[in-house]
């Protein structure tokens, strides 16, 4: 199992070299001057030749290459520019910000999409099933950022059973006691259940957003793969042998059927990343996306670059995480692999 | 598969029999025949635009300010007193022509270099492919984040960043049909007849795998849209005040909280309309093209 584990490890290894090859390329050659950038538009050119020096940018591109993998073995980021403060250390202060969000939204979707995946293939036809292709059809036409205003509208201003969408909590509380970065998980640990409710209630309607736009996918494609489960062999077999309805979908189907929903997460994985940015932008939450968005409108290269870097780090950390669930879920996998 | 190798170069009598099928596809499922139509408005409202909307998109009037939905603004209007269905109606230029530049663009860069490399294999395959790898080692969204901010924040480099992101998508359906094809025995006439493999390929491989190309570009469509929108709703590429969906949905995000919602509602269900058109006619245009891969 360890070898086979270090194996996919070691296939992981050109995706990565790709990503930090792209995210140095993109700011040393591309057209436009990156130390006039820098220097900003009122710069000298003296100043300007000064700032070149000091960010390497005179040496041969190679060199630089080397410098910015330096960097990147020993965890550094740059500095932004407009607040000075290290990237790396911003990055890691709001990462659990986001992961929280994006979690709990993509646990809330797996909990209505697999359902109801399951439901419209062994019911084809009915209306769950028409419930589930229309739910599958609007689901990838709608903006994230949109419905997210829309859940804002009905549940902060017409129902005002949602808090106002200003950040992870309510001013009146102050954040738990810092373990996990996770307020749910902290201020459980921390006995506060009155910040619990608070983050919870914060968190709901966001997370919301992030379920909404990822339901689509992932039911869409949990009911292909178990109508194609359950039109197999097995099944009939199972079925003949006089088992309950119950033990033939769930732990003969469903157990068959789960590797291509497994699959469709990596897809999902990568909406849901981008999606992040937007919802974090909707709701004020101070996660890593929001972070890039004030750089990017600030021209304040050094963050976004590492915004970019982290997300696609994360993105390909989690695409291993997936394969090698493949194996725990699939044995047949992992003798092959 | 031999269905499907087969639609190219259809005989005269077989375009008779493609419009029988195309009416049955929507008579089967009208949804595509509403898809239909409303491309058909976003077309005539892309066309037409400033010429048809009742007030001037940018005019601004301090006297009807924040005014909720009414017989003379149809949307309301927005904080400046810009009627909102005005620029509602006038960002469909920009909106559609933004995907459909990206979506040309990542025709020509992805679609070509994808058949290269599937009639040519070798060290061409292995370059679109490594290079398709790579990009699907980002998330795509913030893969275009990133192009953007390097490149520069205007119009024209969102419509680069779209197509880019979208490249793997385009390399490896062409890849995939130019690898079947490759052995063909039309290819071979060809090759000998004497014609070259560069000529083959753009006469031969390439108005055959055209229809899967189309389809292609029809699903990608909404997605170009959304990711554009999205980009110029985090405040990147499109500036006020030029009308455009994703920045109005911006604009109007703010008084969602106090219920002026007609701001963001109108723009959004525009953009929403557009995309799931798109879908539609894409998954419409795939019954036609390719009725085997029917859900």
């Amino acid at each position: 199992m360890l070898r086979q584990v270090l194996k996919r490890l070691a296939t992981a290894i050109p995706s990565v070299i790709g990503v930090v090859v792209v995210t140095f390329l993109l700011t040393r050659v591309l057209p436009g001057d990156t130390a006039a950038y820098f220097a900003g538009p009122a710069a000298t050119p003296q100043a300007i030749a000064e700032i070149r020096a000091k960010l390497g940018l005179d040496r041969p591109l190679p060199e630089q290459f080397a410098a910015y993998v330096k960097d990147l073995a020993t965890g550094n980021l740059g500095n932004s520019l407009s607040t000075g403060r290290a990237v790396t250390t911003e990055i890691i202060a709001r990462l659990p910000a986001s992961a929280e969000l994006t979690l709990v939204g993509l646990l809330l979707s797996m909990a209505v999409a697999i359902p109801l995946g399951i439901v419209a293939a062994v019911k084809q036809g009915s209306i769950v099933d028409h419930a589930c292709r229309m739910v599958a059809t609007a689901g990838v036409s709608l903006p994230v950022f949109f419905t997210g205003l829309l859940l804002v509208y009905v549940f902060y201003f017409l129902l005002g059973w949602a808090p106002a969408p200003l950040g992870r909590l309510d001013v009146f509380y102050s954040a738990p006691p810092d373990v996990t970065g996770f307020y749910l998980i902290d201020s459980l640990i921390a006995r506060d259940l009155d910040t619990f409710r608070a983050a919870a209630a914060q968190l709901v309607v966001p997370a919301l957003t992030m379920g909404i736009f990822s339901l689509a996918p992932i039911a869409r494609m949990t009911r292909a793969s178990m109508l194609a489960v359950l039109s197999s062999e097995f099944i009939r077999t199972a079925r003949a042998s006089g088992l309950t309805p119950r033990t033939v979908i769930i732990t003969y189907a469903f157990r068959n059927a789960l590797l291509p929903v497994i699959t469709t997460l990596g897809m999902v994985f990568s909406f849901l990343l981008g999606a992040n940015v937007l919802v974090e932008k909707v709701f004020a939450w101070p996660g890593i996306g929001s972070y890039a968005i004030e750089a990017l409108i600030a021209s304040d290269y050094a963050p976004v670059q590492g915004f970019v870097l982290t997300m696609a780090i994360m993105y390909v950390a989690l695409n291993l995480v997936i394969d090698l669930l493949y194996g725990v879920i699939d044995p047949r996998v992992r003798i092959e692999g | 598969m031999t269905a499907r190798a087969q639609t190219g170069a259809p005989p005269a009598r077989s375009s008779f029999a493609l419009l029988r099928h195309a009416r049955y596809v929507i008579g089967e499922n009208p949804v595509t025949g509403i898809a239909f139509a409303i491309f058909v408005l976003l077309v005539v409202a892309a066309l037409l635009g400033p010429l048809v909307t009742p007030y001037d998109p940018l005019a601004s009037d301090t006297s009807a300010t924040l005014r909720a939905p009414s017989a003379k603004h149809w949307f309301g209007t927005d904080q400046l007193g810009r009627d909102i269905f005005s620029r509602v109606v006038a960002a469909t230029r920009l909106d559609l022509g933004i995907a459909i530049f990206s979506v040309a663009l990542v025709f020509a860069l992805g679609g070509l270099s994808g058949i290269a490399a599937g009639f040519f294999g070798g060290w061409v395959d292995r370059v679109v492919c490594r290079i398709a790898d790579t990009i699907m080692a980002f998330p795509l969204f913030v893969l275009a984040m990133g192009i953007v901010a390097a490149l520069g924040n205007t119009v024209t480099n969102i419509v680069i960043a779209t197509a880019i992101i979208n490249f793997p998508l385009y390399a490896r359906v062409a890849r995939a049909e130019a690898n079947v094809r490759r052995e063909a025995g039309f290819v071979m006439a060809a090759r000998l007849c004497g014609n070259g493999e560069l000529r083959i390929l753009l006469t031969q491989i390439l108005p055959n795998i055209m229809p899967i190309m189309m389809v292609q570009m029809s699903l990608t469509m909404g997605y170009a849209i959304l990711n554009a929108a999205g980009l110029s709703f985090i405040g990147l590429g499109v500036r006020p005040p030029t009308p455009e969906w994703g920045i109005m949905v911006a604009e109007g995000a703010a008084f969602i909280v106090s219920g002026e919602w007609w701001i963001a509602f109108f723009p959004g269900l525009a953009l929403m309309l557009a995309v799931f058109c798109f879908n539609l006619l894409g998954d419409g245009l795939r019954d036609i093209v390719d009725p085997q891969r029917r859900t």
